[in-house]
């Protein structure tokens, strides 16, 4: 079975369209997946702004990371699972939106840029960890999450609008 | 005393109409205020997870309000600043949204609350916790979002 065949399956599925018609399921999965945001995406963004040298220069970046990631990470979890229960109210409409498709590539992305990360510049943390301004590669690493993550948010926010889906008679 | 004629008036404003009749505008504000939110969200849960027992322990309350304040006025600033226009192109849709006043009654709380008292008791405190003053601010906060998320359902 192709992931289309399995897009289409999931669709007809019960549950799928009991939440698609909810009257409160969906919104409330909606509000839990957009507030998350802060819990997720908050703690990513004071790493990254300790990372770039621009806010909490005073606190250690392993202090900064080993503090808040954890807090993140749990963010990250609640937003997986309210972003695929949201993907299971319309698997056909997302997976067909390119908006859907940029967001899951840029995702990864940012998985690539926290892995480069962590196994490279972070490793040798300990030479730097109390620079007010990390060194270039660690920059690089937080603008890169900065903007990627950014980038995340706006196509998930742009899925909702359906300016390029088919016109009526096209 | 009826606010409707009110925020008609608002709604046709300038600001209001270029936003209301442009396709782009509103999706591309919106995202802005997105962004702002999860900022102002870091900020605000930064120090209240501290007062709570969580995340940078090791820093005194007193420091990490004041390191944490610049983005957090930051962040409130754009979320006004990207709020208003998007309320003026749907204001009529906003008076008949109970949601939208919810939200603006919780923002008013919550931002008073946030710039004074809880301002005067993270600045007074070291090494100590203050659940209460936290779960205020994060009850308060987590309204305001919820609310406003709503607007586009009722």
């Amino acid at each position: 079975m192709n992931f289309s065949a399995f897009v289409q399956w999931l669709d007809a599925t019960p549950g799928s369209v009991a939440l698609r018609e909810s009257m409160l399921g969906y919104p409330m999965i909606e509000t839990m997946h957009v507030l998350t945001l802060c819990l997720f995406l908050g703690m990513i963004a004071l790493v990254d702004l300790r990372l770039l040298g621009l806010g909490f220069q005073s606190i250690p970046v392993s202090e900064v990371a080993g503090r808040l990631l954890p807090i993140g990470l749990a963010g990250f979890v609640l937003m997986a699972v309210s972003g695929a229960l949201l993907f299971y109210s319309g698997p056909i409409r997302a997976y067909g939106n390119i908006f859907f498709r940029i967001k899951m590539a840029l995702i990864m992305l940012t998985g690539i840029n926290a892995l480069v990360f962590h196994y490279t510049i972070y490793k040798r943390v300990a030479s730097w960890d109390r620079d007010p301004i990390p060194p270039l590669r660690a920059r690089l690493a937080g603008l890169c999450s900065l903007v990627l993550w950014s980038a995340v948010v706006v196509c998930g926010r742009m899925q909702a609008y359906n300016w390029f889906e088919k016109a009526p008679g096209a | 005393m009826d606010l409707l004629p009110f925020f008609q008036q608002l709604e046709a404003t300038t600001v209001g109409r270029v936003v209301r009749e442009s396709l782009w505008m509103f999706p591309v504000i919106e995202c802005v205020h997105l962004l702002a939110l999860a900022l102002l969200g870091g900020a605000v849960l930064l120090v209240d997870l501290r007062l709570l027992g969580f995340g940078l322990v090791n820093q005194p309350v007193d420091l990490l309000a004041r390191k944490a304040d610049p983005w957090l006025l930051a962040a409130w600033m754009v979320i006004i600043a990207t709020g208003i226009p998007m309320f003026l192109s749907e204001a009529t849709k906003c008076y008949y949204s109970p949601p939208f006043f919810y939200k603006i009654g919780l923002l008013v709380i919550a931002s008073v609350y946030t710039f004074t008292y809880r301002r005067r008791v993270t600045r007074e405190l070291a090494y100590g916790r203050a659940p209460l003053t936290a779960c205020a601010s994060l009850a308060l906060w987590f309204g305001v979002g919820f609310a406003g998320r709503w607007i586009a359902f009722y």
